[in-house]
């Protein structure tokens, strides 16, 4: 008797067991189904802009205006693109982005690797002393400096109609070709790199320059890319200081999308033409973001700003 | 043999190196040679950084004294009085103390001196008050709100496996935008196509967003056009500026989950603590580095606030109609632009001081704080 007893006292309690543990499964089953919806309804309400804006593009404003908006274009226009591009003048502020973007992303970088390397490498009297004024000014927000930069380039003649091509760029690319925090990035990123290879290659003839290029960029390449990356970003971004030193002529993309497609007189917007506009804006921003997704995310985690 | 002559001929950079020595060595600047690679970066920091300092900071203290200026009489409100009778402005007398202003130091005939009237011009300025209170409301809101979403999306993504690559890749995708370009989305989404003060016409487009709070049975609210509400702006303006928040927040606050030891939750698994108890008592504390973290930066750009509001509201930074005077949305930084536009170097340097001062002393709170509930 007593032994049927503890037997089915054994099995009382299995069955326990097994009901405890799939209790517990189905809360997991359904904590992750939560959160998988919790999070799809987060990632849809982040993407539907971007959504928006190329379903926009592509209507008719007859279409854009229906009174219930239409979640797809039942006529797909591709003509808002180009009247976007003769509308905004597209063609010439992607020029001076790019041209913009470009050379300050290497003159930029030329700067960036040379001082990083002095700070990491050479050793010199007020090293740190001066590294640590320039970590300092870091603290300051940008304003400031807009100030006395606008005076000074405006002293110098860059400011104003009719510039020189040089005049022009320079007074985009000039003021912001020293970065104080991807010096600081990159000096953390060569400092790793072992000072006996340095000192081995002293003993063997290799000159500073060669060492540089041979050893510590390629080192350094994926900090270089971010910086890269983040550079091209702000040059992408910049909207207060073109719009405060140059004319027309010279505005970067951002400058000229607010206010194209208003019209003067009514203050309404043809729409569809301005998010065609927005849309080309925004997607060379997603192609670097979509293959080169590692480099930013990690230059950004280190440091907070945006371009 | 290629590889032998490869390998005697000199590299480009030592020839470089070499002729950077033996120019060095021409000079007598032998132990100077770290400054001159530093040259360039050293000159440009000097125009660009160190220079504005100084010059900012004296600028903000110049002051001049303008005798033929006339002495507005004031009311309550910071309008100036006008005589009821012949309609003119009331003049008490003549004679100000005036700020700094470029035009006149260069043509070199007023005597400046020191004095504190651009930052008493700032804070007198009767739009002071709207910009900080625009900031403060846009910071007290947008801060708490992408910071307790970010950190309940890292948290739920941290604890999947499938799809999550795919999820992180999309809730960053707001980062790398443009801040203007997005803000023309969302001003397109909450817009009201045709309305104006006295016609919400219904037979229009009432904009994807009201469509939407149609669906669930709200009424269309008018939210950036024409008439529309100070704080239907904000709304708008809270939403744009907490979306595009997040995926910086999203980011440190994962990565710092990433980073935290297992073993705690287990402990909590073996002592089957509730799911949000484990929340409150493990995972937040842990994370409050970083949480204090993507607070500070929030602040700080919460106070420069700027390019997001052009992009929703244009260049008037208000709903068009809204009135003269300080724009409804104006912002610290559009205040030390629209100060440089009008040619008051001095009123823009004082403002940009005061700016880095409230940023300064909000840093100093936040840390303060942080260090009292922050568990390292």
């Amino acid at each position: 008797m007593s032994e049927v007893k503890t037997e089915t006292i054994v099995t009382m309690k299995d069955k326990n067991l097994k009901n405890v543990t799939s209790t517990q499964k189905v809360m997991k089953i359904i904590t992750q189904v939560l959160l998988y919806i919790f999070l799809g309804v987060m990632a849809i309400i982040v993407i539907f802009p971007f959504y928006w804006m190329i379903i926009s593009s592509l209507k008719t404003v007859a279409e854009y205006e229906l009174p219930i908006p239409t979640l797809f274009p039942k006529t797909i226009v591709w003509a808002n693109y180009t009247e976007a591009i003769q509308a905004a003048d597209l063609y010439n502020l992607f020029k001076n982005t790019v041209i913009v973007g470009v050379v300050s992303t290497l003159l930029s970088l030329v700067i960036t690797v040379i001082s990083a390397f002095v700070f990491a490498r050479l050793e010199f009297k007020g090293r740190d002393t001066l590294f640590a004024i320039l970590l300092a000014t870091m603290m300051i927000p940008g304003e400031l400096f807009t100030i006395t930069n606008y005076i000074t380039v405006s002293k110098w003649g860059w400011v104003g109609n009719e510039l020189t091509p040089l005049e022009g760029y320079g007074v985009l690319i000039v003021p912001f070709l020293v970065s104080i925090f991807y010096i600081y990035l990159l000096k953390q990123n060569f400092m790793q790199i072992p000072n006996e290879l340095y000192l081995a290659a002293k003993i063997d003839g290799t000159k500073d320059l060669k060492y540089l290029w041979k050893v510590m960029i390629p080192l350094a390449l994926p900090t270089l890319i971010s910086i890269t990356i983040l550079k091209m970003m702000g040059a992408w971004n910049s909207y207060v200081w073109p719009r405060l030193v140059t004319t027309k002529e010279y505005h970067l993309i951002t400058n000229g999308l607010r206010t194209a497609f208003q019209d003067a007189n009514t203050g309404t917007a043809n729409i569809p033409q301005q998010m065609a506009a927005v849309t080309m804006v925004s997607i060379p921003l997603f192609l670097v973001f979509i293959f080169l997704r590692k480099y930013i995310m990690k230059g950004v985690s280190r440091s907070g700003i945006k371009g | 043999m290629t590889n032998q002559s490869v390998a005697k001929k000199k590299h480009i950079w030592d020839k470089v190196s070499e002729k950077f020595d033996i120019f060095c060595r021409k000079i007598k600047l032998d132990k100077w040679k770290a400054w001159l690679y530093l040259l360039p970066t050293i000159v440009l920091l000097a125009i660009f950084t160190f220079c504005p300092i100084i010059n900012t900071v004296s600028m903000a203290f110049t002051v001049y004294w303008d005798p033929e200026a006339p002495v507005y009489e004031y009311d309550e409100s910071g309008n100036i009085l006008t005589d009821d009778e012949t309609g003119k402005k009331v003049v008490l007398g003549y004679g100000e103390y005036k700020g700094y202003n470029i035009a006149l130091d260069i043509a070199g005939e007023t005597d400046f001196e020191f004095g504190f009237n651009n930052f008493i011009s700032v804070l007198k300025y009767n739009g002071f008050i709207q910009i900080m209170k625009n900031t403060v409301i846009l910071c007290i809101m947008t801060v708490p709100i992408s910071t307790l979403l970010a950190l309940l999306i890292a948290v739920c993504l941290n604890a999947i496996k499938p799809l999550r690559r795919l999820l992180q890749t999309i809730f960053f995708m707001p980062y790398v935008t443009n801040s203007i370009a997005i803000g023309m989305v969302f001003a397109a989404m909450f817009n009201i196509v045709g309305v104006n003060e006295h016609n919400l016409d219904a037979s229009r487009s009432l904009g994807i967003i009201n469509s939407v709070l149609g669906v669930l049975g709200m009424d269309p609210v008018n939210w950036i056009n024409q008439g529309s509400s100070y704080w239907a702006n904000i709304a708008v303006m809270v939403i744009y500026i907490a979306w595009n928040a997040l995926p910086f927040k999203i980011l440190i606050l994962l990565g710092g989950l990433q980073s935290v030891n297992k073993q705690y939750y287990d402990a909590a698994k073996i002592d089957s603590t509730p799911p949000w108890r484990v929340f409150t008592r493990i995972t937040v504390p842990l994370l409050s580095p970083m949480i204090a973290y993507v607070v500070i930066t929030g602040f700080i750009g919460g106070f420069k606030e700027y390019t997001s509001i052009i992009g929703i509201f244009g260049e008037g930074m208000q709903p068009p109609g809204a009135g003269a005077g300080t724009p409804r949305l104006q912002t610290m930084v559009g205040y030390i632009y629209d100060a440089l536009g009008t040619n008051s170097q001095g009123t823009a340097s004082a403002a940009a001081i005061i700016l880095f001062l409230l940023i300064f002393a909000v840093t100093l709170i936040n840390l303060y704080v942080s260090k009292k509930k922050t568990h390292y």
